[in-house]
C-alpha cells in the first residue's frame, strides 16, 4: 500500500482510545452495513517508484513532435523559463481560493495584476479572475447578455467548432436560442448578419479575431451593425494577436473573451487552459466568477479582497447567472508571469514573428504545385490551403518525419499554423517533407 | 427604528408613498430592512418603462454577504428610478426614506398596505420571533 | 506593503526572450486593423519578476505552509510525484488534435482514470471533460434532462435541493434549465423523509444530494431517500464534494445514485492552485451513458486506444477533453494508493476529524451530537451571545496561530458556523497543536473578547474593508 498517511497503527489506536472506540470500523456505524466495502475493485497500491514507471510508460507512448504546424485553438509558443519556475511555487500551487484575505494577499494581488493585464491587453474596463477555458468563456459571455426580451444568441460560423459546440450545449441548457451566422469567403457575411439581427430578438453576437481560419475580421464594422440592432458584441481574441490587432475596446466590443493558453501554457493535450473574460463598465457586474478588488485594511494599508460576491452562486444560489466556483487561477498566474516576462516588446515580437513565419510558410507552400490559399483576405498566424494530396495522407507522412502538419479540414483543405517556434529550418524540413510526399 | 407616519408599508419591508390621488407612487425600503441587511453595497436599478405587478419582484439589493429581493407594493409602470443610488447605495442605509428607488405611474392593484403603527407592531413581532 | 508589478515597472527594461528580428507588420496586416492603443504591460528584468513573485508567495498560504482544515474543500497534502508526472514532456507537449497513433499514452491515462473512477463510484461510465465540481454538476444535470426528454418526460423540470446544499447545486440546476425546490433538512442536515415524500411528484427530475452531508453526517436513510425519488420517477444526483470520507469504502452507485460528480482537486489530491484548475469528472449508470459529453477514451480489443463518441451526446461542455493534466495527477494518486490505500485514507480522514472534534467539544458547541465523518460543524451562536465573539473573530484569531481557518458561515442552516475538515494527511501532533490553539482562543473569547475583535495582528494586512471594496469597485490598477 502506498500513501501519505502520517499516523501509524499505534497512533490510530491512541486516537481511537481517546474517542472510546475499539476499531475504526465503528466510525462508520451510520453506513448501512450492506454497502460498506472492505475495498473497491481496483489494483492494490504500490510504491512511488512503481507508479512513476507506469506513468512514464504512458507518457512515452505519446509522440512529441519536434515541429508543430497545427493550432486550431491550441498554440505552441515559447515559454520563458521564469514562467515555469514561478508557477511551481508551492504557496501558489497548494492554496485554495483566497477566502481569507489576511493570509492570501499574495494570491489576491497576483489575480488583481492579472485582471489589470487582461484589461490592458483587451482595452476593456474590468476582468474576472478566469473561467475554465476560451469556449466556456464564450458561453458565459452569452449568458451575461441573456434577456427575457432578447432570447437569441448569434454566433459567427467562423468561430472555432469547439467554441460553437460548447455554446450550443450551454444555450440548450438554459433555454437560450442560438443561430450560426453564415460566412462569405471565410468571413462574417455582414448582410446576412444584418438580416438575422433585423427583428431585434438577438441579445448578442459572438465572433472571433482572428477567426478559426486565421482571417482578420472587420470587427469595428460588425460592431456598428450589431449595436444598431441593440445587441451586444462579444469578441473572442487570441491574446498573442491582441498585441498587434485592434483591441476589443477599440472595436467597440461589450465583452472580450478568449483562450489564454498561448500565454505561457503548454499544449497539455487540451487542458488545463485559461478562459479570460473582460467587459465594459456597463456590464462589469454581470461578469461570472471570482473578481478581486482593491481596498484598505484596518491599519490603512492597501489590501486586496474577493469582491462583488453577491453575484455568485454561494450567495445568489438558484438566482445566480453562473454556477462557477473553482476557476483556473494558477493558469491566470501563468499568463501574468508570461506577460511580465515578455513585456510589451516581447509580446509584440512573439506576435510579429508568428505573423511572419505564417506568411513565409504560406508562400513556400503555395510555391508547391497543388497548394493554394483557400481565402484571399489578410490572416494572422493561421491559414487554410487546398492540398494536392489527401490532407490525412499528408498528416501521416509528415508525422513519420517528426512533423505535426496542419489540421486536415473537410475535403482537400488543411488549416496551418506557425508561431515564433517555426523558424526557417523547421519550415525547410516541412517543405522538403511535403515535396517528398507529393512529387 | 424610524417609521414615518406619512408612508404606508408592506410586510416584506418596503415603504410606499402614494400621491396625485393615488395615481403615482414612490417606493423604497424601510429602516428595518436596511438594518437587517447591514451595509448595502449595491442595488440593481430597474429600467424606466418596465411594468411591475404588485407582490412580484421589483429588483434586488446586495450587502457583501447577502442579496435580498425587493417586492413591488403596487402594480404600475416605472417612470423614474433614483440614479443616485447607483453610485451611492449607502444612502439606503443612512436615509432609507429619502432614498426612494422607483417612481411608478398608472397605479393598479396594491398589496395589503400597513399604516405606520401597524407596521411598527409587525416589526416588533418579527424581532421577537 | 508590497508593490504592484506595475509599480516596479521601468520603461525600457526587458528580458531577451526572443530573437530581435525586425518584422514589417504592415506588409501583412492592413493598418486600419492594427492596434493603436498602447500595450501597457510591465517592463522588468528577470530578477525583478522573480523577486516580485517570491514576495507574493511569502504573502500566501497553501497546504504546504500549514494546517488547512477548510471544511468542504478537502485540503489534503498534494503529493510531489503527481506534480512531477504532470510536467513530463510526453504529457505536456501533446497537441489535443494530434493523430490517434501519436496520443496512445494520453488515451491510456484517460481510459484508466475513467475505469478506476467508475469502479470507485459504482458507476458504469465516466467523462473527464468537466473543468471543476460545479461544471460537473451542470453536466450531470444535462444528462438527466437529455435522458428524461428521450423518455418523453418533458414535464419533469424540478430539481430538489436540501437547504444544507452547496450554492453550486441550485445555481447549476438553473443553468441546466430546471427550477429548484428547496427542502428543509433537519438540524443534523439529514433529509426529512416526510418532506421529501411530499416534495417529489410527476414534475421531479432529480434530487441532488451530498452524502456525507454538509454537516459531516452520513445519512443512514440513504437507501430510503433514493428509493423515494426513484419511485416517484426521478433520478438521484450525488454531489461528490464530500466523497473523501468514504472513498474506497462506500460507492455512490450502491447508495442508489444514478449520476455523480467528483472533485479530483479534493478527494484525489490534486492541488487547488489558488482557486483552480480543478477537474470535475462525471460518472453515470449505463442508461445515461449515451448522453455523456465530448468523447470517451476506450481500450480496443487489440490493446490500442481509441475514442468513443456517445450516440446521443449532450454536446461538449468544454473544449477538448477536460483538464487532462489534472487527470494525470489523479491517476498517479490512484495508482499509488490503490484499493487498500484509498480505504485507509478515508478511514483516517474520519478518525482525524473525530479526534479533533472530541478535543474541541471540551469548549465549543457542535452543531450536532455523536460521531462525525470527515468534517464537523461547530456553532458559535452561544459564544457570540455570551461574549460578542463571532465565528469570524475566531477564524481571524486562528490566523495569528499560523493556521488556515475553517470554512465560515456554511452550511447556512447553522448559525455562526465553523466547518472543520482536517483531512487524513495531518498527523496527531498537528491535530493536538490545532486543538490547543482553538481552546486557547475560546478562553480568550471569555476573558478578553476585545483582543479577538482585533485579530489578526501578525498577518501582512489586518481585516480588510469588504464593504468599501464592493461599494466602489477598483478592479484593476489605476481604477
Amino acid at each position: 500500500m502506498g500513501g501519505y498517511l502520517p499516523v501509524d497503527s499505534a497512533g490510530q489506536q491512541q486516537m481511537l482510545q481517546a474517542l472510546g472506540l475499539s476499531s475504526a470500523k465503528e466510525l462508520f456505524a451510520d453506513v448501512p452495513e450492506e454497502m460498506l466495502l472492505e475495498q473497491v475493485n481496483i489494483p492494490q497500491g504500490q510504491s512511488e517508484w512503481e507508479t512513476e514507471k507506469a506513468m512514464r510508460g504512458m507518457a512515452e507512448k505519446n509522440q512529441v513532435f519536434s515541429a508543430v504546424f497545427r493550432g486550431a485553438g491550441a498554440y505552441r509558443h515559447y515559454i520563458p523559463a521564469i514562467v515555469k519556475n514561478v508557477v511551481a511555487k508551492e504557496e501558489f500551487v497548494t492554496a485554495y481560493t483566497p477566502y481569507q484575505a489576511e493570509i492570501s494577499q499574495g494570491i489576491l494581488q497576483a489575480i488583481f495584476e492579472y485582471q489589470t493585464m487582461i484589461c490592458r491587453l483587451t482595452g476593456m474596463d474590468a476582468a474576472n479572475a478566469s473561467v475554465y477555458d476560451g469556449a466556456t468563456a464564450a458561453a458565459e459571455a452569452l449568458a451575461m447578455c441573456w434577456d427575457k426580451k432578447k432570447p437569441l444568441a448569434i454566433l459567427a460560423a467562423s468561430a472555432p467548432p469547439g467554441v460553437i459546440q460548447v455554446c450550443k450545449t450551454y444555450c440548450d441548457g438554459a433555454g437560450m436560442e442560438l443561430v450560426v451566422a453564415p460566412l462569405r469567403n471565410g468571413l462574417v457575411d455582414k448582410k446576412a448578419l444584418s438580416e438575422l439581427l433585423q427583428d431585434q430578438r438577438a441579445a448578442c453576437f459572438y465572433l472571433q479575431q482572428p477567426n478559426y481560419f486565421g482571417l482578420i475580421e472587420d470587427v469595428a464594422g460588425i460592431a456598428e451593425i450589431v449595436h444598431q440592432y441593440k445587441a451586444k458584441l462579444i469578441m473572442g481574441v487570441n491574446p498573442i494577436a491582441a498585441a498587434l490587432l485592434q483591441t476589443p475596446g477599440e472595436c467597440g466590443a461589450d465583452i472580450a473573451v478568449g483562450e489564454g493558453q498561448p500565454l505561457g501554457m503548454p499544449l497539455s493535450f487540451g487542458g488545463p487552459y485559461l478562459g479570460f473574460m473582460a467587459a465594459s463598465k456597463a456590464m462589469m457586474r454581470k461578469l461570472p466568477g471570482r473578481i478581486v478588488g482593491e481596498t484598505v485594511d484596518n491599519r490603512g494599508n492597501r489590501a486586496f479582497v474577493l469582491t462583488l460576491q453577491a453575484r455568485e452562486q454561494h450567495i445568489r444560489r438558484e438566482k445566480a447567472s453562473s454556477n462557477i466556483c473553482s476557476n483556473e487561477a494558477l493558469c491566470a498566474l501563468t499568463a501574468s508571469v508570461y506577460l511580465s516576462a515578455m513585456g510589451p516588446t516581447g509580446l509584440r515580437q512573439a506576435a510579429a514573428l508568428s505573423l511572419e513565419a505564417a506568411h513565409i510558410l504560406a508562400q513556400r507552400l503555395c510555391a508547391i504545385p497543388g497548394f493554394a490559399l483557400r481565402y484571399k483576405s489578410p490572416f494572422f498566424h493561421e491559414f487554410v490551403t487546398e492540398c494536392p494530396v489527401s490532407p490525412e495522407y499528408l498528416e501521416e507522412q509528415l508525422a513519420k518525419r517528426g512533423i505535426l502538419s496542419g489540421l486536415p479540414l473537410d475535403g482537400s483543405g488543411m488549416l496551418w499554423c506557425a508561431t515564433e517556434l517555426n523558424d526557417e529550418s523547421q519550415i525547410d524540413a516541412l517543405i522538403q517533407g511535403i515535396q517528398e510526399v507529393t512529387v | 427604528m424610524r417609521i414615518p407616519q406619512d408612508l404606508q408599508y408592506t410586510k416584506s419591508h418596503e415603504w410606499v408613498k402614494l400621491y396625485d390621488e393615488g395615481t403615482k407612487a414612490k417606493v423604497g425600503i424601510t429602516d428595518f430592512a436596511q438594518n437587517q441587511m447591514g451595509d448595502i453595497v449595491f442595488i440593481t436599478l430597474p429600467e424606466v418603462g418596465n411594468s411591475v405587478t404588485a407582490e412580484e419582484t421589483l429588483t434586488d439589493f446586495e450587502s457583501v454577504k447577502a442579496v435580498s429581493d425587493i417586492y413591488s407594493p403596487v402594480s404600475g409602470d416605472i417612470c423614474a428610478v433614483n440614479e443616485e443610488l447607483a453610485d451611492a447605495p449607502e444612502l439606503l442605509n443612512t436615509d432609507p426614506y429619502a432614498a426612494w428607488i422607483v417612481e411608478l405611474e398608472n397605479i393598479g392593484d396594491t398589496v395589503e398596505l400597513l399604516s405606520a403603527d401597524a407596521y411598527e407592531a409587525y416589526c416588533k413581532e418579527q424581532e421577537e420571533a | 506593503m508590497s508593490m504592484l508589478i506595475f509599480e516596479r515597472s521601468s520603461a525600457g527594461r526587458r528580458l531577451s526572450i526572443l530573437p530581435e528580428k525586425p518584422v514589417e507588420i504592415e506588409q501583412y496586416i492592413p493598418s486600419e486593423c492594427l492596434r493603436r492603443q498602447d500595450l501597457d504591460l510591465p517592463q522588468l528584468s528577470e530578477n525583478d519578476i522573480s523577486r516580485h513573485y517570491t514576495e507574493l508567495a511569502k504573502r500566501s498560504h497553501g497546504v504546504n505552509d500549514g494546517f488547512y482544515p477548510l471544511g468542504s474543500c478537502t485540503m489534503k497534502y498534494n503529493p510531489k510525484l503527481n506534480e512531477a508526472m504532470a510536467v513530463l514532456p510526453g504529457f505536456c507537449d501533446i497537441h489535443p488534435l494530434q493523430p490517434l497513433a501519436s496520443i496512445q499514452g494520453c488515451l491510456q491515462v484517460m481510459a484508466e482514470a475513467q475505469k478506476y473512477l467508475a469502479e470507485i463510484t459504482g458507476m458504469d461510465a465516466v467523462t473527464l471533460q468537466p473543468g471543476a465540481g460545479a461544471h460537473g454538476e451542470f453536466t450531470g444535470l444535462l444528462l438527466i434532462k437529455a435522458y428524461l426528454h428521450s423518455q418523453g418526460q418533458l414535464a419533469r423540470n424540478k430539481i430538489i435541493v436540501p437547504d444544507s446544499a452547496h450554492g453550486t447545486n441550485p445555481a447549476s440546476a438553473t443553468m441546466a434549465g430546471f427550477s429548484v425546490i428547496n427542502v428543509p433538512s433537519d438540524e443534523e442536515g439529514y433529509v426529512d423523509l416526510d418532506l421529501l415524500q411530499a416534495a417529489v411528484g410527476d414534475d421531479t427530475a432529480a434530487l441532488m444530494l451530498t452524502n456525507p452531508n454538509t454537516l459531516g453526517r452520513f445519512d443512514k436513510n440513504i437507501l430510503q431517500i433514493t428509493k423515494i425519488v426513484h419511485d416517484a420517477g426521478g433520478l438521484c444526483y450525488y454531489d461528490g464534494a464530500n466523497l473523501n470520507a468514504v472513498v474506497g469504502l462506500v460507492r455512490p452507485g450502491d447508495m442508489g445514485f444514478d449520476v455523480v460528480h467528483l472533485n479530483l482537486h479534493k478527494t484525489f489530491s490534486t492541488p487547488h492552485g489558488g482557486g483552480g484548475p480543478g477537474s470535475g469528472p462525471v460518472g453515470c449508470k449505463s442508461f445515461l451513458a449515451p448522453f455523456l459529453p465530448g468523447r470517451l477514451a476506450m481500450e480496443e480489443e487489440d490493446g490500442t486506444y481509441g475514442w468513443l463518441l456517445p450516440e446521443q451526446s449532450i454536446g461538449d461542455v468544454k473544449a477538448f477533453y477536460g483538464n487532462f493534466l489534472v487527470a494525470v495527477k489523479a491517476l498517479s494518486y490512484i495508482l499509488t494508493l490503490g484499493a487498500d490505500g484509498l480505504a485507509a485514507a478515508a478511514s483516517q480522514s474520519v478518525l482525524n476529524a473525530n479526534y479533533l472534534m472530541k478535543q474541541l467539544s471540551a469548549s465549543y458547541d457542535m452543531a450536532c451530537d455523536g460521531l462525525c465523518m470527515h468534517e464537523f460543524v461547530m456553532s458559535l451562536e452561544k459564544l457570540k451571545q455570551q461574549t460578542g465573539v463571532s465565528a469570524m473573530d475566531v477564524a481571524k484569531a486562528l490566523l495569528d496561530y499560523q493556521m488556515h481557518p475553517p470554512t465560515m458561515y456554511f452550511p447556512l442552516i447553522v448559525h455562526e458556523a465553523l466547518m472543520v475538515e482536517p483531512t487524513e494527511t495531518e498527523s496527531k501532533e498537528t491535530l493536538d497543536q490545532a486543538a490547543q490553539a482553538y481552546l486557547e482562543i475560546y478562553r480568550r473569547a471569555c476573558s478578553d473578547p476585545e483582543s479577538l475583535h482585533k485579530a489578526p495582528q501578525t498577518t501582512p494586512v489586518g481585516r480588510v474593508d469588504e464593504v468599501g471594496a464592493a461599494r466602489n469597485p477598483r478592479l484593476k490598477f489605476g481604477d
